[in-house]
């Protein structure tokens, strides 16, 4: 990790830790929150988009797996919370590794379209199977995080936690990128065929990395239903997935620190603009066409990239974003 | 009703849908073989097939022949939009990049129908008569007639248009490859922006003559364009005849497995089907087996 990586997690710290000392509303630290979970989420999918060069629009489905599994584990039965956290990671991650198996081998676009048809899959599960999953209609009274006798029970304590775990993730993988690991994965985002004849296992690398991001969408999924204490299909259907999904391209493919940005502002700005609550959906449509159009690196290489040739007052050619 | 009969039931119906997932599929396939892209807005146009014909029809009054026209030319002209701006204005020409602003525009197009149409859903009255006739014992709805004679002309015609026509042939070579016929003088934006246009049409076409049946709200177009997709694969993507075929079966087999398991897992029935088709023949029936090139 270098040190600019190292001065930026210091201020998001310092930012992060500060912040619920002026924003006391409880409503505007739900909104963050739910920002933290997205974190998680996305930071897997930037691992697979930028690194591995894979898109999926299913991790909804494995975001979704996670909140039921745990809360299906923990009320119907009676298991303790953490380690049905961490089993709800492990049958997630294998159902990753089965479905991903055969996907991985596709190519990129798809890719896209089998995912997209098993986050539908799950997603019609989630609803049918009410005598298990509550159906359409949710599943209530999944009990709140809890460390020994001590319980998360407002918003400010799970804000700390949930960033605890958020800036945890990013950190781990802030070095995975760094590592041996992380050079190989960025050889196969820029080239395959290269990467294989460097000695990359490709295959094996992609599976992994997909396996990891459907892990940390499944970790978040269990904090979120935990968080939440309910939880219903509605929330893991494929819009959440291309929510996701534009996230990772807003904040810029391949830079972690941009996708963390990314999550923010798309977590937030739709609650900023309370009167573009009816119109969401049209507003997503175009800020996903906008970006990609104009700004295909993602906002934050973009905008840097503007910055730098505005100062040196020259075209020279736009830098690729650090991760 | 015996079981055989129930079946055919089954399989009429299934046909019937199958049909307009085979007019989605052509589409799906026209604008693949001519830029290699995957048109996430596919589904939206069969969507609104149903909501311009129920605009022009139902609305405005107008009679059906014109309206049918009226519906085709307006998605038709948002197909051209779709690739004449967004995609086209594109800085990067990365396939990944194009698809992905499709599924803006798909959700843009989504969002936007939702405030001008409302979310309630909307049906169309069938083309002519909604009383059943009965054939060797099955009841068949004239609008399934229609829909098997319709998607039979565009079928032909496409066919005439891509064997014999000077447009049709180039669009063909464009597809075989884009810089030979760049070389040969054919000018590939215009047949790229023609593809479009052509699948918007044939999406109109299927929007309009499936609303009848299914009915149709602004939400309709991911499952719409989920199922063409998976018809093409499932019959080879790109191929014409692929795409026929695989939409008749993706649509018989759709409707057996809801008659005979379950019906509410209809739709995740059919996206087992994609799965499997992906994972164990990925070039589908009548696809060839495509060599990775180094």
């Amino acid at each position: 990790m270098g040190k600019r990586n190292k001065t930026y997690l210091l201020i998001f710290a310092l930012g992060i830790g500060l912040l619920p000392l002026v924003l006391t509303n409880s409503y505007h630290l739900m909104v963050l929150n739910i920002a933290a979970l997205n974190i998680i989420v996305v930071i897997g999918l930037t691992l697979l988009l930028g690194y591995a060069g894979q898109i999926s629009l299913g991790h909804a489905s494995f975001f979704g797996m996670g909140a039921y599994l745990s809360a299906i584990f923990t009320t119907t039965y009676a298991l303790p919370l953490w380690p049905t956290l961490i089993l709800a990671m492990i049958v997630t991650g294998g159902i990753a590794y089965t479905i991903g198996i055969p996907t991985l081998k596709l190519e990129g676009h798809y890719l896209v379209m089998a995912t997209l048809g098993f986050n539908v899959i799950i997603y019609i599960i989630m609803v049918q199977l009410d005598s298990v999953t509550g159906g359409p209609s949710g599943f209530a009274g999944i009990p709140r995080l809890a460390v020994g006798g001590w319980v998360f029970d407002s918003d400010v304590k799970v804000y700390y936690l949930l960033w605890l775990v958020s800036g945890g993730v990013l950190l781990l993988a802030l070095n995975l990128v760094h590592s041996r690991a992380g050079r190989a994965m960025a050889a196969l985002s820029h080239n395959e065929i290269a990467a294989r004849c460097s000695g990359v296992d490709v295959e094996a690398f992609k599976i992994k990395i997909f396996v990891t991001s459907a892990v940390l969408a499944s970790l978040a999924g269990s904090l979120y239903a935990h968080y939440l204490t309910f939880i219903s299909p509605g929330s893991f259907s494929i819009f959440y997935s291309l929510q996701v999904v534009t996230m990772v391209l807003i904040g810029g493919l391949g830079s972690l620190w941009g996708a963390a940005f990314g999550a923010l502002l798309l977590t937030v700005l739709p609650e900023l603009l309370h009167a573009v609550k009816e119109y969401n959906v049209l507003v997503y449509g175009l800020i996903l066409m906008a970006v990609l159009i104009f700004f295909p690196q993602g906002l934050s290489p973009g905008i840097a990239g503007l910055l730098a040739r505005r100062k040196e007052g020259s075209l020279s050619a736009p830098r690729q974003g650090a991760p | 009703m015996n079981l055989t009969l129930q079946i055919f039931q089954f399989l009429l119906s299934g046909l019937t849908t199958g049909s307009t997932y085979a007019l989605t599929a052509i589409g799906f396939s026209l604008i693949h073989n001519s830029t290699g892209i995957v048109n996430f807005a596919q589904g939206e146009f069969v969507m609104l097939g149903g909501m311009f014909m129920i605009t022009f029809h139902s609305f405005l009054g107008l009679p059906m022949f014109p309206a049918f026209f009226l519906t085709v030319a307006s998605v038709a002209l948002v197909g051209l939009l779709l690739e004449r701006f967004p995609l086209r204005r594109a800085k990067s020409k990365e396939i990944l990049i194009l698809v992905m602003i499709t599924v803006g525009a798909s959700i843009f197009i989504k969002g936007l129908v939702m405030i001008l149409w409302g979310k309630n859903p909307m049906t169309l009255p069938p083309l002519s008569g909604e009383a059943p006739f009965i054939f060797l014992g099955a009841a068949i709805m004239p609008q399934s007639l229609w829909i098997f004679g319709i998607t039979l002309t565009v079928v032909a015609a496409l066919n005439h248009f891509f064997k014999g026509t000077f447009i049709g042939k180039a669009m063909r070579a464009v597809a075989a490859s884009r810089r030979s016929a760049m070389l040969t003088g054919i000018p590939v934006d215009r047949m790229i922006l023609l593809s479009f246009t052509l699948s918007g049409a044939l999406g109109a076409v299927a929007g309009i003559t499936l609303t009848p049946i299914t009915t149709t709200s602004y939400d309709v177009g991911v499952m719409l364009g989920l199922k063409g997709f998976s018809a093409a694969i499932l019959g080879g993507y790109g191929s014409m005849p692929g795409a026929v075929l695989g939409g008749l079966l993706l649509g018989a087999l759709e409707s057996l497995a809801a008659g005979l398991i379950s019906s509410e897992y209809k739709d995740a029935i059919a996206f087992l089907i994609l799965l499997l088709v992906l994972f164990f023949k990925p070039s589908g029936i009548l696809g060839k087996g495509k060599l990775q090139r180094v």
